[in-house]
């Protein structure tokens, strides 16, 4: 029987493709469900195979089966990894997705799973915590801490109870990595926890998912019943949000996991000394703990080979919003903007140009395409007065309205902030009101001033990050296209 | 679970079971839950009405969620909404008065390169579009 597959992620879902696995079923192949290879158009996606190599169809319907079963169909790829797309990647962290079913046990050690973990158990916690300081690896939530670092601190803290804590409160507009790998590879994820949990002295590990991901919670659930007696004595739970973006900050997750308002807590104590339930806790986002297994299975200095100044690796960057070739691209750090968003992504999808785009969801800057040649690296966006975040990158056409983007950015703060601090819970509705005065041209001048004097009172005066860098999108689109805001440039 | 977890850490998977059963969360059932989980009824409260998702009223028959954030805005998002608005006749954030249908927002779905997108009665729709819309006022009796 032909062996087809066909992608079973919320995304591709939503393009379908349940329908068009039936239909293949219906057709006489032998459907294989995997998670999305992240290249969304050519989804609805269907790879059957052909001498030994999956050759791609797609975009294609349910009606179109029985001509891509005999190979006469006009939508036929060519073997999938041989598409520009993905034979320009690196793929370490997500060298499993889109390819293998996510629950197969077996498929999982076929393709290299769980040598990370017998890697880890062969070592002493400190020797595993040293590999991932040797790696570089920074967390890849947004704020790029090392990960060693704080994987150390957890080791150190003393106490007989740990925990393990996964932020996969993924809320970032234009991200979608931690679902794509929840869904797609969630064997890895599991792995990279029981490597922490090894490392840091932790028996017992939380992953934190958002409802609105319903397709990685189930894919997690039973990923975690199945992979239970491999990871034993650590032992995982899912725990579901309730949709609040601030839960992804990760003294808010923790409030939340203990069954409180998602409140921000101020710091110290950091939660590697004083975390869940008081206990020292490893708190790190999907992406940072599943690059832990490659790791510890191909060692560190293959990591740290990679990469551009102090961001080493890969980071897998998710090219949305209007974009021709939008998708998950895992690469060193290092390239441009330019290149990606241009060359990888093809430019916009709408055929229009270029008029902006916004790095690491709705607390990241707005950029234009003038600063293109920014290279892809913590530090370079910090000094631009941005943020990579995690690596989402929403493009916007000429059609946009940049003073639109920047009310939306405090509204968007009004609506999630957890209201423990003022310049968050007030400010934010504060600058609602003020560019709306801005927009309406109403003492334009005073306004503004008073609007770059609110975002510097929530820069710094702000517990976490929504507040804190709400600033940054707000700003940014007020200084690179004033007029949108009414104002003449430099006004 | 661990020992913590068994009071007030299960307090969010405990509403999530009562919401899915019941569709919404009363009052009276809030306070029953508070009690089994020995924390008080404001605790409880606070936390209800802290998150998006846990409901004070009973929703429409369907449940429509629309994504607002920006990598749907950039894939004409906003002008979805107002559509959705109109075509369903009601207002996002609330149920139609018939209780067919609630419209709500949503700050993504990760679905961010095939916007814009929806979640209706649970099930994931992208690259919406008018025809797309119809289908889901279709769907839902509109």
């Amino acid at each position: 029987m032909r062996r087809v597959f066909v992608s079973a992620d919320m995304a591709s879902v939503a393009l379908g493709a349940d329908r068009l696995a039936e239909a293949f079923a219906r057709a006489g192949a032998e459907v294989v469900r995997t998670g999305s290879r992240g290249l969304f158009n050519i989804e609805p996606l269907a790879e059957v195979e052909e001498d030994g190599a999956r050759v791609g169809y797609g975009p294609i319907g349910p009606a179109d089966a029985e001509a891509v079963l005999a190979g006469t169909h006009p939508a036929r790829l060519g073997p999938v990894d041989a598409l520009p797309f993905f034979a320009r990647q690196q793929r370490l962290t997500f060298a499993r997705c889109g390819v293998i079913d996510p629950l197969d046990l077996q498929a999982y050690a076929a393709h290299g799973g769980w040598r990370g973990l017998a890697a880890a158990r062969g070592m002493a916690p400190a020797e595993v915590v040293e590999a991932i300081k040797a790696s570089g690896l920074r967390g890849r939530g947004g704020a790029g801490f090392p990960a060693g670092i704080k994987w150390a601190t957890v080791l150190a803290a003393p106490g007989p109870e740990k925990f393990v804590v996964c932020n996969a409160d993924e809320g970032d507009s234009g991200t979608f990595a931690d679902r794509m790998l929840m869904e797609g590879d969630p064997f890895c994820l599991i792995e990279g926890m029981a490597i922490a949990g090894h490392a840091v002295g932790a028996g017992y590990g939380y992953v934190y998912i958002r409802s609105e991901y319903p397709f990685a919670v189930r894919a997690l659930q039973r990923a975690v019943a199945l992979a239970a007696p491999r990871i034993a004595p650590f032992a995982i739970e899912v725990r579901v949000g309730a949709g609040a973006y601030v839960c992804g900050e990760e003294t808010a997750l923790l409030e939340s996991l203990e069954g409180r308002r998602g409140q921000v807590r101020a710091k110290p104590p950091l939660p590697a000394h004083a975390g869940l339930f008081g206990k020292p806790t490893m708190i790190n986002n999907v992406l940072t703990l599943a690059a832990a297994p490659f790791i510890l299975a191909e060692g560190a200095e293959r990591y740290a080979a990679l990469g551009f100044g102090r961001s080493r690796g890969t980071m897998p960057i998710q090219l949305a919003g209007n974009v021709r070739h939008g998708g998950l691209f895992e690469a060193p750090f290092g390239l441009t903007l330019g290149e990606i968003v241009n060359d990888i992504g093809g430019g916009t999808e709408s055929g229009r140009p270029v008029r902006a785009v916004q790095v690491g969801g709705p607390l990241g800057a707005y950029i234009p395409p003038s600063k293109f040649d920014l290279p892809f690296d913590y530090e370079a966006f910090t000094a631009a007065g941005g943020l990579i975040g995690h690596a989402g990158i929403t493009v916007f056409d000429d059609s946009v309205d940049m003073a639109e983007m920047a009310r939306f950015a405090m509204e968007f703060c009004a609506v999630e902030s957890c209201g423990k601090c003022t310049p968050c819970r007030i400010g934010a509705t504060r600058g609602v009101e003020t560019i709306d005065r801005i927009r309406a041209g109403e003492r334009r001048g005073e306004n503004v001033a008073l609007l770059k004097d609110l975002c510097d009172t929530m820069r710094h005066g702000s517990l976490c990050a929504l507040g804190g860098f709400t600033p940054f999108p707000v700003l940014s689109a007020l200084e690179a296209y004033p007029e949108d805001f009414g104002l003449k440039a430099g006004e | 679970m661990t020992e913590h977890a068994r009071g007030a850490g299960a307090l969010l998977p405990v509403l999530h079971a009562l919401q899915a059963r019941i569709g919404w969360l009363p009052d009276a059932v809030v306070a029953q839950a508070a009690e089994r989980l020995n924390i008080s009824r404001a605790e409880a409260h606070g936390v209800v009405t802290f998150y998006a998702d846990f409901r004070r009223e009973p929703p429409g028959r369907h449940v429509v969620k629309l994504c607002r954030a920006e990598a749907c805005q950039a894939r004409g998002g906003a002008a979805m909404v107002q559509a959705a608005e109109r075509r369903l006749g009601v207002a996002l954030g609330e149920t139609r008065a018939d209780g067919q249908v609630t419209l709500e927002a949503v700050y993504c779905l990760g679905l961010c390169a095939i916007g814009p997108s929806a979640l209706v009665d649970g099930a994931p729709v992208a690259r919406l579009d008018a025809a797309g819309l119809e289908a889901i006022a279709a769907e839902v009796g509109a």
